[in-house]
């Protein structure tokens, strides 16, 4: 028998303030995206945004996180308590036509919910970039003192507002206050206002040269995904560095420089002449960019072919550029288990490689392995084999 | 809603109840916003612990109700007092209603020998206990981060069906040393035997061996990997038992639920039916959700592929009250649970009557009737229940290097688990447990395998 009779109450305020379910939904998206992250690879070879970048967003279809449970393995048949009329045998449901059936799990999670996940092409940047620095950064001799920077140094009695530092003026009202007889509580004495500081800070200003191999050996498959590269790469040493120059050429037989949005729609034909490229680096680089303040880095797409009569000059260019410059990328096109061979260029490559000059080659036959170049050519020098 | 009138009612109805012999600990009713009634749904209790995987729930269960698939009417804590919540958006004659329920399920809670157990080691305040938990991981998160706290709850809430319901809440460490044998019993035979003049010196009694570890299967897992993680730190355990000391409070809900909303539903239509104080046409507003409530199908079908607990267990009590009477069913109440409820009164009468049978569904969505015989259609209701609803997994052994050794009974289950998510399970125990777990299970040709992280 209940001792008091039961309460009926109706003020419940609390509640209303938040919700956990919320709260335990958006824990569970930030999961989602983590996870997404970790599979970025895929994402890329799934997305279409690169001969898009107008499109700033992505959206990509997900599931709801399992928590997984020990289950039992599903079987053939499952059977159910149920209830209605009809004879042993009486076809309650029929079986799904073929294109009914999702493509998800057969049958037991027929009801399954999904939904849209929304990624800035920025945000997938910025995760790509997380942990990649330019390579062979440093600071260049005699480096200009410019990007004058404010610095926090100190406290004035005098100062705006909005620079008034709460402890500290509270700190001198106590000790004041300490002293005097009859003290106060707050005087105009009292108050602390921080103080800025104009301090210049070295540049380190960088030039990156893209080229880009645009003959006719290259196929449109090939161009795209040496763009793709190009892309991330650009992206992200913006994110990194303030002050980043490039400089686009792309070249057949000759090369030429392009405006950066042009660069990624070139396409040309003809032979195959890479030190024309090269050369063009050289010769601009030299008139532009001083080498005592710039860091220089050259990153080369091609397919490896070159014409044989150029080896010697395309040798000796990449050669000079490998002294001169910090860092040498090469991303060669083209699915490099056809060609057990090594190509004209990769040869190259390997041969200043072995002289110990800062040079790097990747393969790029898929779009996975842009992202395994960009890991290759801008992981943090430390982490550097 | 006229909150005055119900309150009217409610005294009215616990009259009522009292005078026909219901017999429960008092009742706190709170109305509460339907966004809270959702999360009570989805959490199991008004307030319990954060975690992402309650966020999926919370995110199903708001587009069945968008879909109108899923009304919640009521939720109900026995405790003492007990707790229910009713939804403030719901009218006058379906609260009236759910008030007389609710005092069915406080009358069950407390006759029901399984929630008495249950009621006696948890003590009487699951709210204010799933508080101070959710409370004490908060402060985990801030101490250790969320990542790490994470990390427990993720083993420990996927492992939340395995406790052993059969041992005490408060559960002592295994003896370390096997006891020793007991003198036996003086006997004459053997009385005489030991004066027999060539009687040996009896040997002396072997030194006490040490037992194995866990000395017998182990099924209650949250308990063993709270109790035996070589790794872990206090508040690691502290979350494995507070996941388990929830886990077994909702046991006998579990265990009881065909029993337990029948026999609420007995009692809020008879309640209702003898309130002479309410209007006209408030018990038939009344009476109309209950008819909603409890029915076999959805209003526009013919044949349900699921029996609804409501409407089964309220078709048993009616029966066994009319056959042997109320006294004779507050005995029942007290002594079985679905398994015993379900096999001794749910005979071949009825099953006919309610139109019960067993479906067979295959893998391509094609579903039929496949028997109507009692004994499979028994078995097919109850087989989701069977311990606590999950797989039978045991710790089989806990070995000198830490290794953690799992066993699944797949001859008790008739089959294998599922390889991925219990991969999936071992990767999350592993993580907290710091040392290789190993999970024997059988593959779907019968063979065995072993599953490692």
């Amino acid at each position: 028998m209940p001792e008091r009779p039961s309460r009926m109450m109706a003020e419940t305020p609390w509640y209303e303030l938040f919700s956990r379910g919320a709260r335990d939904w958006l824990r569970h998206n930030q999961k989602v995206r983590e996870a997404v992250r970790s599979n970025l690879s895929e994402l890329l070879a799934g997305a279409d945004f690169i001969t898009q970048p107008q499109n700033r967003t992505l959206l990509v279809p997900v599931r709801f996180l399992e928590h997984a449970r020990f289950r039992l393995a599903d079987t053939e048949t499952r059977h159910g308590a149920g209830q209605g009329e009809g004879e042993v045998g009486r076809l309650l449901r029929p079986a799904h036509r073929r294109e009914e059936r999702g493509a998800g799990d057969a049958g037991t999670d027929g009801n399954e919910i999904r939904f849209v996940l929304e990624l800035k092409v920025d945000e997938i940047v910025d995760w790509l970039w997380e942990e990649m620095k330019l390579p062979e950064l440093r600071p260049r001799r005699g480096a200009a003192l410019d990007e004058p920077d404010y610095i926090r140094e100190g406290w004035d009695r005098r100062g705006a507002r909005s620079r008034l530092d709460r402890r500290r003026t509270v700190k001198e009202a106590v000790k004041r206050r300490a002293v005097q007889p009859s003290p106060l509580p707050f005087t105009n004495d009292d108050l602390r206002y921080r103080q800025l500081v104009r301090r210049a800070k070295p540049a380190i200003d960088a030039v990156i040269v893209f080229a880009l191999d645009v003959s006719g050996s290259m196929q449109e498959e090939q161009r795209r995904l040496a763009k793709t590269f190009f892309f991330f790469a650009l992206q992200g040493l913006r994110r990194q560095y303030a002050k980043v120059e490039t400089l686009f050429l792309a070249h057949a037989v000759d090369a030429w420089e392009f405006a950066e949005e042009e660069f990624f729609r070139v396409s040309g034909s003809g032979g195959t002449v890479a030190s024309s490229a090269f050369w063009l680096a050289r010769e601009r680089l030299a008139a532009r960019y001083d080498p005592s303040r710039y860091n220089a880095y050259l990153f080369y797409a091609s397919d490896g072919e070159n014409a044989v009569e150029d080896r010697a000059a395309a040798t000796e260019a990449l050669g000079e550029l490998a002294v001169a410059l910090n860092y040498l990328g090469y991303v060669e096109t083209g699915a490099a288990r056809f060609r057990p061979k090594a190509t004209e260029m990769s040869e190259i490559f390997a041969a200043l490689r072995a002289k110990g000059l800062p040079v790097g080659a990747a393969p790029l036959a898929s779009l996975d392995d842009v992202w395994s170049a960009l890991r290759l050519f801008f992981r943090d020098p430390e982490g550097r084999a | 809603m006229n909150e005055d009138a119900l309150r009217t009612y409610t005294a009215g109805l616990e009259q009522l109840a009292r005078d026909l012999g219901l017999e429960y600990r008092p009742v706190d009713f709170e109305l509460v916003p339907s966004s809270l009634m959702t999360e009570i749904a989805v959490y199991g209790l008004p307030v319990r612990m954060p975690h992402w995987s309650f966020g999926v729930r919370y995110i199903h269960q708001l587009v069945r109700q968008a879909m109108g698939h899923s009304r919640i009417f009521e939720v109900m804590f026995p405790g003492d007092p007990c707790h229910a919540y009713l939804m403030d958006g719901n009218t006058l004659a379906e609260n009236t209603l759910v008030v007389a329920h609710v005092l069915g399920h406080a009358d069950f809670a407390n006759r029901n020998a399984l929630f008495a157990r249950f009621h006696e080691m948890a003590g009487g305040n699951i709210i204010g206990m799933a508080a101070t938990h959710a409370r004490r991981i908060d402060r985990a998160i801030e101490e250790h981060g969320l990542a790490r706290v994470e990390a427990v709850l993720d083993a420990a809430l996927a492992l939340e069906s395995h406790v052993d319901v059969t041992r005490a809440l408060h559960r002592e460490p295994y003896p370390s040393r096997a006891p020793e044998r007991k003198a036996r019993e003086p006997d004459p035979f053997r009385a005489r035997f030991e004066r027999l003049p060539a009687a040996a010196t009896p040997e002396p009694p072997a030194a006490p061996q040490r037992l194995p570890l866990p000395p017998h299967p182990e099924y209650d897992l949250l308990w063993f990997i709270a109790q035996y993680g070589p790794d872990l730190e206090q508040w690691e355990r502290d979350i494995f038992l507070a996941v388990r000391a929830e886990s077994l409070y909702f046991y006998p809900v579990f265990a009881c639920q065909i029993m337990n909303e029948g026999w609420a539903s007995y009692w809020h239509a008879r309640l209702l039916r003898e309130a002479d104080f309410l209007p006209q046409d408030l018990y038939v507003s009344a009476i109309k959700a209950h008819s909603d409530v409890v029915r076999p199908f959805a209003a526009d079908e013919q044949v349900a592929l699921a029996v609804n607990p409501y409407h089964l267990g309220f078709t048993l009590w009616e029966n066994i009250v009319e056959r042997h009477g109320l006294e004779y069913a507050r005995r029942v109440c007290r002594d079985e649970d679905d398994f015993g409820f379900v096999r001794n009164y749910l005979d071949r009468e009825i099953a006919e009557k309610l139109d019960l049978f067993v479906y067979e569904e295959r893998r391509n969505g094609e579903i039929r009737i496949r028997s109507r015989d009692l004994a499979a259609v028994r078995e097919a209701i109850l087989a989701p229940k069977y311990h606590y609803g999950a797989p039978r997994v045991a710790v089989k052994a806990l070995e000198l290097d830490g290794t953690l050794v799992l066993e699944h009974d797949a001859a008790t289950d008739a089959r294998g688990l599922d390889q991925r998510r219990a991969a999936t399970v071992l990767k999350y125990v592993q993580r907290v447990w710091r040392r290789p777990v190993r999970l024997a299970t059988v593959d779907a040709r019968g063979a065995k395998i072993e599953l490692e992280a």
